[in-house]
């Protein structure tokens, strides 16, 4: 089992475009043993959009939330003193549960000293999962609208699935650097960084390298809608002993078939064989980080 | 009964704080005796549950009215379970006109803050 994260930072460089491609690349090479694919960006999935799966299972995602008995509670403020979120008030003889600040943690139910709280179910989202193209096994997140909490979501997503021994697993990451991304990228081999040559791209690929050290996790680049040399980028890469591992060029062809719906592996077919290399390269990585 | 204002700084003549949550100082008037004096915001440096901090805060100091920019839907949930009267400071420059205002005309001289959809919070 190898897991393989793809992340950005900035938004909108083409991480779904890569990880989709590398999905469908890798099922094309080991037509036996298709990779399994998690779309992470609960907040916006659409990793569907390319690889089309028939989502067969649903589970609801819900976080156990407070609960209180205003004939127990004596209104002591045990509760909210403990609670690190501030998602329980005790505001003169009421006590208030505000859903959407609640982690979760349990801590006012744990030392309620009237025994007034109980855990209640509080749906946040779904996740879903069924086959995709090429055989891929497809599962995504979705957080309902209005929910402001991603991490449960992906969290339980994480939990759901149970790849084979062997299976490579990608994940499709949300973009920016804070708790979402960290909790998709946590407990990966290999976070493949997709950036785009531009001060923003570079800016965001620096804190998106920073969570990788600090989760100790080989990385790579991959720099998309190349359009002529930005030194800076390749300086920055140079300095942190991050490979490119493929650059992909400015193009209107590109472009256009994505925003048809379609893979960059459909749009122009000789790139299965370069992610293949990519793999290859991540694989390298990571069996040579496994032996020492 | 005490109003209490959102405040930049902790005087009765700084600017009032457009946050309620996040605003830098509480500063807590008597309309009677005009006594003032300031706290720091219990919300200010919380990671989430700003409002509802500062709303504790609020009850706590069993005020009759508070005086801010804006109140978010969980300080709004908050201060209406509470019975507090929610006022925007308007036109208002400082915590003192602010104050004065609201003592010398409760019925007209400040906008309620406009209800909020609180379907989703506290329960």
């Amino acid at each position: 089992m190898m897991k393989i994260t793809i992340a950005s930072g900035k938004g909108g460089t083409g991480k779904t475009m890569v990880a989709t491609s590398l999905g469908i690349s890798l099922a094309a090479f080991t037509p036996g043993r298709p990779p399994m694919f998690l779309d992470c960006d609960v907040e916006a999935p659409n990793a569907h959009l390319f690889l089309h799966p028939l989502l067969t299972e649903q589970q609801d995602v819900a976080l156990l939330i407070p609960s209180v008995d205003e004939a127990k509670c004596t209104h002591c403020g045990k509760c909210a003193e403990v609670c690190q979120y501030h998602a329980i008030t005790v505001l003169g003889k009421k006590t208030l549960v505000f859903p959407q600040l609640c982690h979760g943690c349990g801590s006012c139910t744990a030392l309620c000293p009237e025994e007034a709280i109980r855990e209640v179910p509080d749906r946040m989202g779904v996740i879903e999962r069924g086959l995709a193209t090429s055989g891929i096994a497809f599962a995504r997140g979705m957080l309902d609208v209005g929910e402001p909490m991603a991490v449960p979501i992906i969290r339980q997503l994480k939990r759901w699935v149970y790849p084979a021994p062997g299976q490579v697993v990608l994940y499709d990451a949300p973009p920016g650097t804070s708790c979402p991304v960290v909790e998709t990228v946590r407990g990966s081999d290999y976070l493949l960084l997709v950036t785009e040559p531009t001060p923003f791209g570079l800016h965001d690929l620096r804190l998106a390298v920073q969570v990788a050290n600090e989760l100790a996790i080989s990385a790579g680049v991959i720099i998309n809608r190349e359009n002529g040399p930005y030194p800076a980028m390749d300086e920055f890469c140079a300095n942190q002993n991050l490979p490119v591992v493929l650059r992909i060029p400015f193009e209107r062809a590109i472009a256009e078939g994505v925003a048809q719906g379609k893979t960059l592996v459909e749009i122009h077919p000789e790139y299965i064989t370069r992610f293949r290399q990519v793999f290859s390269q991540i694989a390298f990585t990571i069996e040579g980080k496994n032996r020492v | 009964m005490k109003i209490i204002l959102t405040a930049s700084s902790p005087s009765i003549d700084s600017n009032v704080d457009a946050r309620f949550g996040r605003g830098a100082y509480l500063i807590v008037v008597d309309p009677d005796t005009l006594e003032w004096q300031a706290h720091p915001n219990p919300g200010v440096g919380a990671s989430g549950g700003a409002g509802t901090l500062a709303a504790q805060f609020i009850a706590n100091q069993h005020a009759s009215s508070v005086i801010s920019g804006d109140f978010g839907p969980n300080a709004y949930n908050a201060l209406e379970a509470t019975g507090v009267a929610m006022y925007l400071y308007g036109s208002s420059r400082t915590v003192n006109e602010a104050s004065n205002t609201l003592r010398q005309d409760s019925s007209n001289a400040l906008a309620r803050q406009p209800a909020r959809d609180t379907t989703r919070v506290g329960k």
